[in-house]
């Protein structure tokens, strides 16, 4: 059959630029600008001199790159009494976070596994509970904690503090092994349990090998969050475990002595360092980690 | 006779993958095609193009003499029903079925009367005033034949609408859309994978693999005189029983690879076979008789049942010839037992032979 | 489960199998429920406990210390009497309104913007969700330095010549909440469009096609057939977003640290500088219990609509 060249035939044609496409690239543009550029105020301002800080415009590139003010921040930056700068907030910070993230993960694991898999009269009434707790302000509970804490001689310690972290990130942690534990096929652990084995060699020779991208999403949950705290770091763990939120804080709104702008904004993002490296290296989980949590809840 | 719809030379890329190669389709005005396959074999995606809602890479499509490759769905004059149903959650059945006509800011009063002539052909009239939620399956289902009706359109695309639906009701529904085509004698272009439902609603049957039509014909067709092996595997349940070995054209033999000889003198070749031929000959169980009935046949054997399963109506039976295994079926009052010993026999004229190499039927 | 091991062991062999079954299923409840109970105890000593230690002692005159004596209401009065409290309150309503609203539309149309099949939708999606990953320390902080009067965006327009423009947000006590949104909005707003997007994906493909189909124009699918369908990540977004709020604390901290003067002060630092600065417990407490009010108002409606009787829709 003779065709009309005329006649539409083939792809619909779809110029490069509509005007559709513009708005919404140019749309998109615009908020990545705004989203981005007050890590862009950060980085260029903590790569200038104080002078260059104070005198020049934020937006402007230095004219001198200098990476004192990063030393400075590390090593010398003053935190109100010490004049350690922020390593030892760092290392506050891991000695909190790394046991914190392992045993709150590990005991929230064990919670889901249990709840799931093994349920007693009660469980999902303490489950539910430990959902709607999670809504509870925290400053509602943190006093008797202190007491709590004082009595068993851990107020302003390094153990105090992760047990507080644990509680807390017990809820959202313990949510998210649940709902992943149920959507394993339960045909596995009743075989399992038909093979004889018990409720620790369940858990550990076939739940845990079946679920590390959970436990990944629950790890970076917790680091983030946990390395992001500042209430529980100023109230439980005690002046000499400050962790690197509050050690931040305290050098840039000390009132004493000139606001070194150029240091703090060092410092601002050498506190930032970590949770966003994690959230870059791992990418779409934490994108998964957040939407689990809170979508399924 | 008229056409309806009409695809010339379609193709479909996904990057480098070849959904729809180069396919043409051609519909009569009133005609019930149902397009056949397992999954991927590109039945959905060929629907999709002619709704409009995918674009196609090459090719045209033709909807009631027009040029509609360019066009928006909306303006192909289709009504399209889907596996899901795709109902507006929030709406009653009401405000589902007026919606689209509500938006393209047709007058009140003739909206009220297509809403209600559809809802009087399909017998959903009580349920105007509920939610999707509170129906049932099948009653989901009419609602969405419903939105595809009021739209008042010459062709009906059906995307596998009774896939979700359990067995009882997806015969009961099966029967209610036939009863709708004989009712409204518009085009119908019917997608699924389920043979029973093509066989029993299509005036012609389109089976397809890789993004082709394999065989377009009426279902007896189809079923009796299939063009390839895939067609032949495809069609039937349980499905037709194939012997590999060499034809004889000379003598009018086929020698299986074992050496069992089928006579197929009474074979109505398509093509004219010269010198022997790697073959495959097809035979469909309910083609294998027994007994009585066998010995008149062209070819008959004496074997060993090893299974037999009744299936109440009928009883399906197991066995080997020229050692491959074979079932066939026969009448439920009819004893058989495994382990019997039973002569079986059938007529070639009945079966089909296919080519080894290119597959086609011979 | 050392315990379950040495019962296991100390037990007969020649007993039937009955009893041992028995025993199985004791063993294997008693396993499941030491393995919870962390879990209990949060929810007994920590969620119930101290929640109902706090509301109680509330009702008392503590000081720096706790202590027994009752006096009623009068924490109560004392707080709703004290301007500063007062002020926090209506500081957290104007925040959590302005907040609320612009997180859940911003972020809702971000999700959308996201939804029209674009190109580097990760790239965009990694853009805006980083300052999540934020502690609100880092956040409070840079944009402290912003909003500088001094040195920030205030300056750089007045050195372009734009001699009127104020960007001083932060040190006017009319406007320091604003900044506070600012803030707020910059680090919540990828949140909220992360929920809002896995909730347009969880719609069935077929309701757009079907809509399609039927003519209905792209924004009037959203509005009419998708928002509706996507209550329920709506409401748990709201939830969320809901009772961040009623904690805000970290951000007003470092941003402002509730000034100048009072003028952004929050009842969390109230909480906290009474309980812990002052020594005056029961005010803090009192004020704490006025939070968990607030909370139990945004929680018990939604609970009902969720979990409540079965739904007649």
């Amino acid at each position: 059959m003779a065709v009309d060249t005329l006649e539409p035939r083939g792809m619909r044609p779809r110029p490069f630029f509509t005007p559709r496409k513009i708005i919404i690239y140019s749309l998109l543009f615009f908020i990545s600008v705004y989203y981005l550029f007050p890590m862009y105020v950060m980085i260029v301002t903590s790569l200038k001199s104080l002078d260059e800080a104070r005198g020049g415009n934020i937006f402007a590139l230095p004219i001198k790159v200098t990476f004192d003010p990063w030393f400075k921040a590390w090593d010398t930056a003053c935190t109100g009494l010490y004049c350690e700068g922020l390593k030892v907030g760092f290392l506050n910070s891991m000695k909190i976070t790394i046991p914190s993230v392992i045993v709150s993960v590990l005991i929230a694991s064990i919670n889901g596994y249990a709840l799931v898999n093994w349920r007693f009269k009660g469980s999902e009434v303490f489950f539910v509970i430990l959902l709607f707790g999670s809504f509870i302000p925290y400053q509602v509970m943190l006093y008797p904690l202190v007491i709590i804490l004082r009595e068993l001689h851990m107020f302003s310690t390094l153990q105090g503090v992760i047990l507080i972290h644990t509680v807390f990130g017990m809820p959202i942690l313990t949510l998210l092994f649940r709902n992943y534990f149920a959507s394993l096929p339960p045909e596995l652990f009743k075989a399992a349990r038909v093979d004889g084995a018990g409720f620790w060699r369940i858990f550990i020779q076939i739940m845990v090998p079946m679920s590390l991208p959970i436990f990944v999403v629950a790890m970076i949950l917790q680091i983030t969050g946990i390395w992001n705290d500042f209430l529980f770091g100023v109230i439980f763990a005690g002046n000499q475990n400050y962790p690197m939120t509050v050690q931040l804080n305290n050098i840039v709104n000390s009132t004493q002595g000139v606001k070194e702008y150029n240091v703090n904004m060092a410092a601002t993002i050498l506190t930032g360092l970590v949770p966003l490296a994690v959230y870059f290296i791992s990418g779409k989980w934490f994108v998964r980690g957040i939407a689990a949590g809170a979508v399924k809840g | 006779m008229e056409s309806s719809v009409s695809i010339r030379d379609l193709s479909l890329d996904f990057g480098s993958v070849k959904v729809l190669q180069s396919l043409d389709l051609e519909v009569a005005k009133g005609e019930f095609i149902v397009l056949l396959g397992p999954s991927g074999c590109g039945k959905s995606t060929l629907l999709n193009c002619i709704a409009g809602l995918l674009d196609v890479s090459e090719g045209q499509i033709f909807i009631g003499g027009k040029n509609v490759t360019w066009a928006e769905p909306k303006d192909r004059g289709i009504g399209m029903v889907f596996q899901s149903y795709a109902l507006y959650p929030q709406m009653t059945v009401e405000r589902n079925l007026s919606f689209g006509l509500r938006v393209s800011g047709m007058p009140k009063a003739e909206i009220e009367q297509r809403v209600n002539r559809a809802a009087e052909i399909l017998q959903i009239q009580p349920l105007l005033g509920r939610k999707p939620a509170n129906l049932s399956g099948g009653q989901r289902q009419r609602v969405a034949i419903g939105r595809a009706l009021v739209r008042d359109v010459d062709v009906f695309l059906f995307d596998e609408p009774l896939s979700n639906l359990d067995a009882k009701l997806r015969s009961d529904l099966r029967v209610e859309i036939k009863r709708l085509h004989h009712r409204l004698k518009n085009t119908m272009i019917y997608v699924t994978h389920d043979q029973i439902e093509a066989l029993t609603l299509a005036d012609r049957i389109a089976i397809m693999k890789n993004g082709t039509i394999q065989q377009l014909a009426d279902p007896h067709t189809i079923y009796n005189r299939p063009v390839n092996l895939y067609v032949a595997g495809f069609i039937g349940s349980p499905s037709m029983n194939f012997l590999e070995g060499t034809l004889n054209p000379a003598n009018q033999t086929f020698v299986a690879d074992d050496g069992t000889v089928v006579p197929v003198g009474t074979y109505a070749f398509e093509t004219p076979v010269s010198g022997s031929t790697k073959a495959v000959l097809g035979v469909r169980p309910e083609h294998i008789l027994i007994g009585e009935d066998a010995k008149s046949k062209p070819f008959t054997q004496e074997v060993e049942i090893e299974i037999v399963e009744p299936m109440g109506s009928d009883t399906l039976a197991w066995t080997k010839i020229a050692g491959k295994a074979v079932t066939f079926r026969c009448d439920s009052d009819v004893v058989i037992t495994s382990g019997q010993k039973i002569l079986i026999g059938f007529d070639p004229a009945r079966g089909s032979i296919f080519n080894a190499e290119t597959t086609n039927r011979i | 489960m050392a315990e379950a091991t040495l019962a296991a062991q100390s037990k007969p062999e020649e007993i039937s199998t009955r009893p041992s079954l028995l025993h199985n299923i004791f063993l294997r409840n008693l396993s499941a429920k030491i393995a919870a109970l962390p879990m209990v105890l949060t929810v007994l000593v920590v969620f119930v406990g101290c929640s109902a230690w706090s509301v109680i002692y509330s009702f008392t005159n503590s000081g720096s210390l706790p202590s027994g004596k009752f006096v009623g209401f009068a924490q109560y009065e004392r707080l709703f009497k004290t301007a500063r409290f007062v002020g926090s309150a209506e500081n957290l309503a104007l925040y959590g309104v302005l907040s609320l609203v612009f997180t859940m539309v911003v972020g809702f149309l971000l999700a959308v913007l996201m939804d029209q099949k674009i190109r580097f939708e990760n790239t965009f999606r990694t853009v805006l969700l980083y300052p999540f990953a934020l502690s609100f320390i880092v956040t409070g902080l840079v944009w402290q330095w912003i909003m500088n009067p001094n040195y920030g965006i205030q300056k750089v327009a007045f050195d372009l010549g734009f001699t009127n423009f104020r960007f001083d947000l932060l040190t006017n006590s009319d406007t320091v909440i604003y900044g506070l949104v600012i803030a707020g909005l910059w680090q919540g707003t990828g949140f909220v469009m992360v929920l809002m997007l896995a909730g347009l994906r969880s719609i069935d493909e077929e309701i757009w096609k079907a809509a399609r189909i039927d003519g209905i124009p792209a924004w009037r699918t959203y509005l009419q057939i998708v928002i509706p369908m996507m209550r329920g990540v709506v409401i748990t977004t709201l939830v969320i977003v809901g009772s961040g709020i009623v904690r805000l604390y970290d951000l007003v901290v470092a941003l402002t640290q509730g000034g100048p003067g009072f003028a952004s002060d929050v009842p969390a630092k109230y909480v906290y500088d009474y309980m812990f600065a002052r020594g005056n417990l029961g005010q803090g407490l009192a004020a704490s219990t006025m939070m968990l009010v607030t909370v139990l108002i945004i929680l018990i409606p939604w609970a009902y609509i969720e979990f409540g009787p079965k739904k007649n829709k």
